[in-house]
């Protein structure tokens, strides 16, 4: 078995300020990854760089396709590109209004990828939202809602539903429970983990609380100042941090 | 009398090349937006400042000219145009469709069927069909360059979800010879059908965007549905009070303070025909 992201030293830089700084790992089908550390730390930047938002300065990210093929992301055309996001990709932001498209009701939101890519039965797309809407706890007369009627957490949870429609093997999520209530975060984070369990996905999961981490991943990598400093399972990072600054997060968050 | 006051047809003919290499260049990649350099026209946007420039560029001392607005000859910016023309070109002009080698249109394509010897010409005010779900100009060219065209599905999906059909009524968008989606000018999804296959020359100007797109003769037009919702155009109970006509597209037309209702073609000539008035 191939890993489906394999990552080799990259970079980036934003003139002389280091975005991220020669960062290297694996990701394997069904695997979740978390990178951790604070605001600042590269860790939103290496995530638009591996999900091609942003072209790195140095280095390289290889994607196993479905049919076996690796392809470096950066000699793909920006139309395989653009195609992989909106089929084998999803992407969550951690602003659910970055994530949706607000103007059209809950149900096109989560159709649109399934139109994307060719699907032309009103019927068909319908009952797939549906079902979709019902996966991630949403009421099934909420479909022709505008999100703008949503809560966060909802607005969080479709926008889920308009990634996962298609059946990607990847998702990307930037702090996906950044800003909501902590009630309504245990909620999403269960949801997440559930969905990811079921469907097989792999994941990278942006984060600055650790407990996300815990929850989500399995392995995680903790990033400070660009670079990546600590590596490893989840699990024994949080038990036994070895890095000063890994320690100081883990005992400065995990006390709760 | 004798000297002129203007060029032929209003613009220098350096323009016109401009503008006739972008109409060259629209015919050659039908559906496509092609920028031209839009000029000044003496009238306010709005009024049609890109089909008068498409137009006044096509148009030769021997054409015959029609110009319709909503279907009618006789509105204030049908006549404005027309006497336009007669006044910078000195070119004939005709009510009768047939007669016509050069229709500017606005809201509708004549009910008589067109021919080869024809073009007609549409005034746009806005060209980009992507643009109500997507506003950002190097975005929508990538989506047209990519073929991305869901969108313009999620724009039906809506419609079906709320009014249980597909709502859109007026500049119901199309896909031009299987590539570009493009969007036919706010004529009544009525003409849509007349769109395809035609066999005169379709010119589009959009002057304040700055666009001419076309539809060369006998191409393929597409209007864009859902397998289990077709495209359908709009339907009347009545005939036409005028005429009596059952194939054409009917006007309300409100003809007392009691509220008294009447349905009547709005292609005017087309009405006047069938009536054997002309
Ligand atoms: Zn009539």
């Amino acid at each position: 078995m191939s890993p489906l992201l394999a990552v080799d030293n990259l970079s980036k830089l934003y003139g002389a300020r280091v975005g991220c700084r020669e960062v290297s790992f694996a990701l394997w089908p069904g695997e979740v990854l978390a990178i951790a550390g604070e605001s600042g730390s590269g860790k939103t930047t290496l995530l638009r760089c591996l999900s091609g938002h942003v072209p790195a300065s140095s280095g390289k990210v290889h994607y196993t396709l479905r049919d076996g093929r690796s392809v470096a992301l950066d000699e793909m055309s920006e139309a395989e590109r653009r195609l992989l996001m909106r089929t084998d990709w999803g992407f969550v932001h951690q602003d659910a209004r970055d994530g949706l498209r607000m103007g059209v009701s809950a149900g096109a939101n989560v159709g649109e990828r399934m139109m994307a890519v060719g699907e032309r039965h009103y019927g068909r797309i319908r009952a797939t939202a549906t079902d979709w809407l019902k996966r991630v706890e949403i009421a099934e007369d909420r479909i022709d809602d505008s999100p703008w009627s949503y809560s966060g957490g909802m607005r969080q949870r479709l926008q889920i539903a308009r990634n996962l429609v298609t059946s990607p093997r990847l998702v990307f999520m930037d702090e996906p429970t950044g800003g909501l209530d902590v009630s309504v975060q245990a909620r999403l984070l269960d949801l997440i983990r559930g969905l990811v369990k079921r469907l097989d996905l792999a994941a990278i999961v942006v984060t600055h609380d650790l407990a996300v981490a815990r929850l989500l991943s399995s392995r995680m990598m903790v990033m400070q100042q660009g670079q990546v400093i600590e590596e490893g399972l989840t699990d024994q990072i949080l038990e036994d941090p070895q890095a000063p600054y890994t320690q100081l997060l883990v005992s400065s968050v995990l006390q709760v | 009398m004798n000297a002129p006051a203007y060029n032929f047809a209003y613009l220098n003919e350096q323009t016109k090349r401009m503008i006739r290499r972008a109409i060259l260049k629209a015919i050659a990649i039908p559906g496509y937006q092609a920028p031209f350099a839009s000029r000044e026209m003496p009238m306010p946007y709005g009024w049609g400042t890109g089909g008068v420039q498409v137009t006044a560029s096509v148009l030769t001392p021997e054409d015959t000219l029609k110009v319709i607005d909503q279907g009618a000859d006789d509105t204030t910016n049908a006549v404005s145009i027309r006497k336009f023309f007669v006044k910078t070109a000195g070119v004939a002009t005709t009510e009768k469709t047939e007669e016509a080698s050069v229709i500017q249109t606005r809201h509708r394509i004549p009910e008589t069927p067109l021919t080869e010897d024809q073009i007609l010409v549409f005034q746009v005010p806005i060209p980009e069909p992507l643009r109500f779900l997507e506003p950002r100009e190097t975005e929508t060219r990538t989506m047209h360059a990519l073929e991305e065209y869901g969108v313009m599905h999620v724009k039906l999906y809506e419609d079906i979800a709320q009014y249980g059909e597909i709502a859109t009524t007026y500049a119901y968008p199309a896909r031009v010879a299987e590539r570009y989606v493009f969007d036919p000018s706010p004529i009544p999804k009525f003409d849509n059908p007349k769109l395809d296959g035609c066999p005169a020359l379709q010119l589009f100007g959009a002057g304040r965007e700055k666009r001419i797109y076309a539809v060369p003769p006998y191409t393929r037009v597409k209007s864009l549905d859902f397998e289990d919702h077709p495209f359908e155009v709009q339907r009347w109970d009545q005939s036409c009070a005028l005429c009596g006509t059952r194939e054409s597209f009917l006007d309300e037309i409100v003809m007392d303070d009691h509220g008294t209702r009447m349905f009547v073609c709005s292609d005017t000539d087309f009405c006047a025909k069938t009536r054997g008035e002309r």
